[in-house]
């Protein structure tokens, strides 16, 4: 493969410079939106105007491409590039909706054993010379998928959601990441009004457990779903909230100071407060 | 506020507890220690601190903390008296107060047993 070899010539010759960053989003806990948020990092880092890949490390259950909406478009994939059957380039799929986005989907019969995690690191410093971001979507779970993800990486994204077996899981992972990755922290799928009474764990409560950078916080809401059905990303959405916590996630990666709190818990009215003391469970 | 009323009425909301059972998790996953093996310690190390001072098993707090880099132990062992044998040669110190009661001493100990994990390769 015409780049792995140009990444060899590249370690003896050392005056390559590297362009961009490579970043992983894993989370240990499966189902909790790494997924949906590489697609829409991803979109709206393009959409600002960076050089963005994304690259699905779910070898075997390959998602990324229909979240985009690029199902139809796919040729290739990572492992036909790892074991040089076609060049990158190849095996490249632009996205719908900008000329600066494309992703490198997984294969879908294949197992995560097959990718050579040596092979991995070399592609992803590849990618890395030519793109201002690589997004790896790293599978669930912390056996080989995981380490293949994160060979490559310069940082790492970890999603969590406010429940306990999710915080529990980040806090694995981000143990097993070391503080090489310097791993920033997106909490997924807040409720507010279960968080006003105190149903629901806060992104406080989430973070005085994990102690991690805080990088975005993203409301639970249906357009999210939505958005996964028709393969067109939240964040290209202007009227979605959840999309301008991506867009804004997305400006903190790049390096901006966007403050702003994206998911404004409700205060809670003394006769909600009342009734919550005398009935229902909490 | 919510929280205030609740503990006025006895009740924990369900997010609160959540983070208490979290708290305990990681604390176990971290010490790699299961749950009933820190209770041993406990005990353990009550058992070894009353070869030298009578202590009050009843009111001994011992808790972990999460601090920047480590875990932290905390132990909060009130001291009844000192045992005779321990004494140094010729101290006057005793375990009761000039009124005959007994004066519970507070001790505190600290150590820090483990760091977070270690990167796993």
């Amino acid at each position: 493969m015409q780049e792995l070899k140009v990444q060899e010539d590249a370690a003896s010759a050392p005056a390559v410079t590297k362009r961009g960053t490579a970043i992983v989003v894993t989370s240990g806990k499966g189902g909790v939106g790494k997924t949906t948020t590489v697609a829409n990092l991803g979109t709206a880092l393009a959409q600002r105007g960076a050089k963005v890949v994304l690259v699905d490390a779910d070898v075997g259950l390959r998602n990324l491409d229909i979240v985009l909406g690029l199902e139809s478009r796919v040729r290739h994939h990572l492992l036909d590039v790892l074991e040089e059957k076609v060049s990158v380039d190849d095996a490249l799929v632009a996205d719908k909706h900008s000329a600066q986005l494309c992703l490198l989907a997984a294969a879908q019969t294949r197992e995560k054993e097959d990718v050579d995690t040596e092979k991995m690191r070399a592609l992803i410093a590849t990618l890395a010379q030519r793109f201002d971001y690589v997004l790896i979507d790293c599978p669930a779970g912390i056996e080989m998928g995981f380490k293949n993800a994160v060979a490559g990486a310069d940082e790492a994204i970890v999603v969590c959601t406010p429940e306990v077996s999710a915080v529990r899981d980040v806090d694995r992972v981000v143990g097993l990441l070391g503080n090489r990755f310097r791993p920033r922290l997106i909490v997924n799928r807040v409720r507010p009004q279960l968080v006003a009474k105190g149903k629901m764990l806060s992104v406080e409560d989430v973070n005085s457990i994990l102690r991690l950078p805080l990088l975005g916080v993203i409301a639970d809401e249906p357009g999210v779903i939505i958005a996964t059905n028709r393969g067109t990303p939240l964040a290209l959405n202007g009227a979605s909230k959840a999309g301008a916590a991506f867009r804004a996630i997305a400006a903190r990666v790049a390096g901006e100071d966007v403050a702003a709190p994206e998911v404004a818990i409700p205060p809670q009215g003394l006769m909600a407060k009342l009734g919550s003391l005398f009935g229902g469970r909490r | 506020m919510i929280e205030f009323f609740n503990r006025l009425f006895g009740r924990q909301s369900s997010s609160a507890t959540a983070k208490e059972r979290l708290r305990l998790v990681l604390l176990s996953d971290h010490l790699a220690l299961a749950p009933d093996l820190i209770g041993d310690l406990k005990r353990e190390l009550v058992d070894v601190i009353s070869r030298y001072v009578e202590v009050d098993r009843e009111n001994i707090e011992l808790n972990f903390e999460q601090r920047e880099k480590v875990i932290a132990m905390l132990a909060n062992v009130p001291i009844l008296s000192m045992h005779p044998a321990t004494r140094a040669n010729g101290a006057k110190r005793s375990g009761r107060a000039p009124d005959g009661t007994k004066r519970p001493r507070r001790r505190r100990k600290r150590a820090t047993p483990t760091s977070n994990p270690a990167p796993a390769t």
